[in-house]
C-alpha cells in the first residue's frame, strides 16, 4: 500500500498496538486529537483511553512511567511533541531508562518518539535534532527513517526491542515522502541502508538528509556516487561505513543536527580511525553550524544543509 | 515568626498532634500485628542498623570503596512500610532504606558485598553504596537524581490499573525530593490516573544540609489535597505506626482510591553522608530525636511482652558478623565485565515478587 511517512508510523503504532497487548501510547494530546501531527490520528477511538493516554503536559512524568510500566511488562511508547521538548525528559532517558539495564540488569522496553527536524519556520524550539544527546549516553539505541517502508518498520522494530530507544521522526518528511509500505507487520534491522550504488565517492546521511543528498547526487553529471543511509546510529552500522569509505575512498557526511560531535563526527572518527589508509581525500562534512535554529526563512535556509551545499561538497571533494 | 528550623517544631510537638495541622499522630487503631510480627519489625531495623553499622567500619577501614550513606534513625520508616506491602508490589527505597532491602528478601552477606563493591554484590560492582535494588525480589534501585523513582512507581502503578491487577507501588522520597519539578509531575500524573501508588515522604527535616524552611514554604503533607490525594501523617520512628498507616494506603490503592502520600517525621541521625559531621544540625533535635531511637520505642514494646530482645540482637549481630567475613573473602569483579550489559540482549523479565513477611498475608 502507498502510504506517507506519518502515515507508516501510524500504521505501525496501530499495528502494535492490535497485535501486543502490552503496548500502549503515552503522550500530549495524542488521544483525541490525535496529536499535534496526527501522527496518533483515529487510535483513541479504536483502542480506548487506557492504551492511548493523553497526559499533563509532564515530559518526566511521561518517560518515567513509562519507564515503570515496561519493568513490570509493559511496552509503552511516548510520544514527545517535538523532539525538542525531549530536554525536559532528559533525566528519566539518560539516568534511568539508559542505565537501568547495566546497573539493575532491568531491561526497560520504552520507545520516545521524537518529531524532530527543520525547514519549516519553527525556530529554536521546534526546529532541533537532538541525536547526538542521546547517542553519548550509554544504553539508548537511537534509530532514524528516512522513508515511509523504514519508518513503519524500525518502528515495529524499536517496539519489539528489550531496551529503550530513540525514536526519531523527521517532521519534514511527514507529508513530503510517501512510498510503498508491506501492509503485514515486518521489522527492519537496525543496519544501514544503500540507497543507490556508486564507487567514485559515498554520501553517508539519515533522516531527512537522505532525501537531501539524494538529490544533491541526481544533480551530479558522472560520478558514481554510492549514498548510504544510516537508519540506526545507535547501534552504528560499523562495517557498513567502513566497507563503503573502503570502496570508494571519497567520504562526504551530512547532518541536519548542529556540526559539533553530530552523529557525522562519530561517523568521521570512526572513518579515520579504521579506513584512513584507503581514503583519498579529506573527509567531507555538511552539518547545520552550531547555531539555535532561526525563525526566518532567509535564515533558516543559510544554516540548514541545502542540496546546493551537499552537490558543491561533493564537486571540491571529486575534483581533489 | 516563623522558626528558623522548622523540623524544630515537629520535633517538640511528636507524638501528639501533627505539626503540620493535618491529622493526628499516633492515634492510629491498634495495627494487625502477631507478635511475630512485631518482634520481625524490630528484627529487620535491628537488622539494617546492625548491616550499615559494619558498612560504616568497613569504609572507615578503607574497605569499602566510594562514599558511605546509612539510614540511621530512620529504620522505622523503611522497615514498617514495606513490611505492609505483598510479593508482588515493587518498592522504589532511597537513600536511607536499607531496611526496605532487607525485609524484601535481600541477604546481609548480598549487602556488605555491595558495599564492597564484589561481583556477588547485589550491585555487581557496577553500583555500590545505597544504590542497589534486586529486580528479582520487586526492588528497583534508586538513581540519584531526585525524585526519579516517583515517576518509576507511577507507571508500575499505572500497568497495574491498566491490567486490573491486584498489587500497588510504593516509592520513597526525602523532604528535599519535593521541591523537583519531577516530583510534582508525577504526583499529578499519579492523581490524575488515580494509580494504585503509595508515597512516603520521609520528613527529616534537612535536605543535606538544607532545612526545611529553606526547602518548601508549604508543607509537602499539605500539597496532597491540592493533588486531590489522600494525605496522611505518621510518626516515623514507630514502626507499628508507620506499618499500620500502609497498610491502609495499600488498601485504599487496590480499592480503586488512588494514591497516598504518608508523611512519617523522623530525623536522619548520621550525616548526608560518611564525610558528613552535620555540624549544621543542632546539637538539641540530634539530643531529642536521641530520645526517640526508633528500635528503642519497638524494644521497649517488645521488653513489656515478655520477649528476650537481648537474644534477638545477638543473633542479629552474629547474623551480619559471619555476613561481613563471607563478604570480604569474595572476589572483585572482573575488570573484562566493566562493558558488557549495557543493552538487553534478551526478552525482559519483568520485575520479580519479594517477601512479604507480614503474617497477615500468610493467613
Amino acid at each position: 500500500m502507498q502510504l506517507t511517512y506519518l502515515e507508516a508510523i501510524n500504521d505501525a503504532l496501530r499495528t502494535a498496538l492490535r497485535e501486543d497487548e502490552r503496548v500502549f501510547l503515552l503522550g500530549e494530546d495524542i488521544g483525541t486529537m490525535g496529536g499535534a501531527f496526527k501522527v496518533t490520528k483515529d487510535l483513541l477511538e479504536e483502542f480506548g483511553s487506557s492504551r492511548v493516554i493523553d497526559t499533563p503536559i509532564s515530559e518526566e512524568a511521561i518517560v518515567g512511567s513509562a519507564v515503570g510500566a515496561a519493568i513490570v511488562g509493559m511496552r509503552p511508547v511516548c510520544e514527545m511533541q517535538f523532539a525538542d521538548f525531549v530536554a525536559c525528559a532528559f533525566d528519566q532517558i539518560v539516568n534511568v531508562a539508559g542505565k537501568l539495564h547495566y546497573r539493575l540488569e532491568l531491561a526497560a522496553p520504552i520507545v520516545i518518539r521524537l518529531p524532530s527536524g527543520g525547514g519549516f519556520s519553527g525556530g529554536p524550539y521546534h526546529s532541533q535534532n537532538p541525536e547526538a544527546w542521546f547517542v553519548h549516553a550509554p544504553g539508548l539505541k537511537v534509530v532514524a527513517p528516512a522513508t515511509a517502508e523504514d519508518a513503519k518498520g524500525l518502528l515495529l522494530a524499536a517496539i519489539a526491542d528489550p531496551n529503550p530507544v530513540i525514536f526519531l521522526e523527521h517532521k519534514g518528511l511527514y507529508r513530503r515522502v510517501r512510498g510503498e509500505v508491506p501492509q503485514e507487520p515486518y521489522e527492519t534491522p537496525f543496519e544501514a541502508r544503500t540507497v543507490c550504488d556508486g564507487d567514485d565517492l559515498v554520501v553517508i546521511a539519515y533522516g531527512a538528509m537522505v532525501h537531501a543528498a539524494l538529490a544533491a547526487i541526481e544533480q551530479l553529471d558522472g560520478p558514481s556516487v554510492r549514498l548510504l543511509d544510516l537508519r540506526s546510529l545507535v547501534p552504528l552500522d560499523e562495517d557498513a561505513i567502513l566497507a563503503a569509505a573502503r570502496e570508494c575512498s571519497k567520504v562526504v557526511i551530512v547532518d541536519e543536527a548542529n556540526y559539533s560531535c553530530a552523529m557525522g563526527a562519530q561517523v568521521a572518527s570512526l572513518i579515520a580511525e579504521h579506513a584512513f589508509a584507503d581514503l583519498d581525500g579529506p573527509i567531507v562534512r555538511v552539518a547545520t553550524p552550531d547555531v539555535p535554529i532561526p525563525f526566518a526563512p532567509e535564515l533558516e535556509r543559510a544554516v540548514l544543509p541545502s542540496v546546493e551545499r551537499i552537490r558543491s561538497a561533493c564537486d571540491e571533494l571529486l575534483a581533489y | 515568626m516563623r522558626p528558623a528550623i522548622r523540623s524544630a517544631t515537629a520535633v517538640n510537638t511528636l507524638g501528639k498532634t501533627s505539626p503540620l495541622g493535618v491529622g493526628e499522630l499516633g492515634t492510629v487503631g491498634a495495627a494487625p500485628l502477631e507478635l511475630s510480627d512485631r518482634v520481625a519489625l524490630f528484627r529487620f531495623m535491628a537488622l539494617q542498623r546492625a548491616v550499615e553499622e559494619r558498612g560504616l567500619s568497613l569504609y572507615k577501614q578503607g574497605k569499602v570503596p566510594g562514599s558511605f550513606y546509612d539510614g540511621r534513625g530512620q529504620e522505622a520508616t523503611c522497615v514498617g512500610a514495606t513490611y505492609a506491602l505483598g510479593p508482588a508490589d515493587p518498592v522504589c527505597p532511597m537513600i536511607r532504606d536499607m531496611g526496605a532491602h532487607l525485609v524484601r528478601g535481600t541477604t546481609p552477606v548480598a549487602i556488605l558485598a555491595h558495599y564492597l563493591g564484589r561481583a556477588d554484590g547485589v550491585g555487581r560492582g557496577r553500583e555500590g553504596n545505597i544504590h542497589l535494588g534486586e529486580a528479582a525480589r520487586g526492588v528497583v534501585g534508586m538513581t540519584s537524581m531526585l525524585s526519579d523513582m516517583l515517576a518509576v512507581a507511577v507507571g508500575m502503578a499505572l500497568a497495574f490499573k491498566l491490567r486490573d491487577e491486584q498489587r500497588c507501588s510504593l516509592a520513597f522520597f526525602g523532604d528535599g525530593a519535593t521541591s523537583v519539578g519531577d516530583w510534582h509531575e508525577a504526583v499529578n500524573f499519579a492523581a490524575v490516573q488515580r494509580v494504585p501508588l503509595i508515597m512516603v515522604l520521609e520528613h527529616n527535616g534537612f535536605a543535606y544540609s538544607t532545612p526545611s524552611a529553606s526547602q518548601f514554604e508549604v508543607d509537602p503533607l499539605a500539597r496532597a489535597a491540592a493533588y486531590g490525594i489522600a494525605g496522611e501523617s505518621v510518626d516515623g520512628n514507630d514502626v507499628e505506626a508507620v506499618f499500620e498507616i500502609t497498610r491502609r494506603a495499600r488498601e485504599r490503592a487496590l480499592a480503586g482510591g488512588g494514591p497516598t502520600l504518608i508523611a512519617a517525621l523522623t530525623m536522619r541521625m548520621h550525616g548526608h553522608g560518611a564525610h558528613d559531621d552535620a555540624r549544621y544540625v543542632p546539637a538539641e533535635l540530634f539530643e531529642r530525636w536521641a530520645q526517640r531511637d526508633p528500635l528503642e520505642l519497638q524494644r521497649q514494646r517488645l521488653s513489656e511482652l515478655g520477649v528476650a530482645v537481648a537474644e534477638i540482637e545477638a543473633a542479629v549481630a552474629a547474623e551480619v558478623a559471619i555476613a561481613a567475613e563471607a563478604a570480604l573473602a569474595l572476589p572483585p569483579p572482573d575488570p573484562g565485565s566493566a562493558t558488557t550489559g549495557v543493552f538487553a540482549t534478551a526478552e525482559p523479565v519483568p520485575l520479580g515478587l519479594g517477601a512479604a513477611p507480614w503474617s497477615g498475608f500468610c493467613s
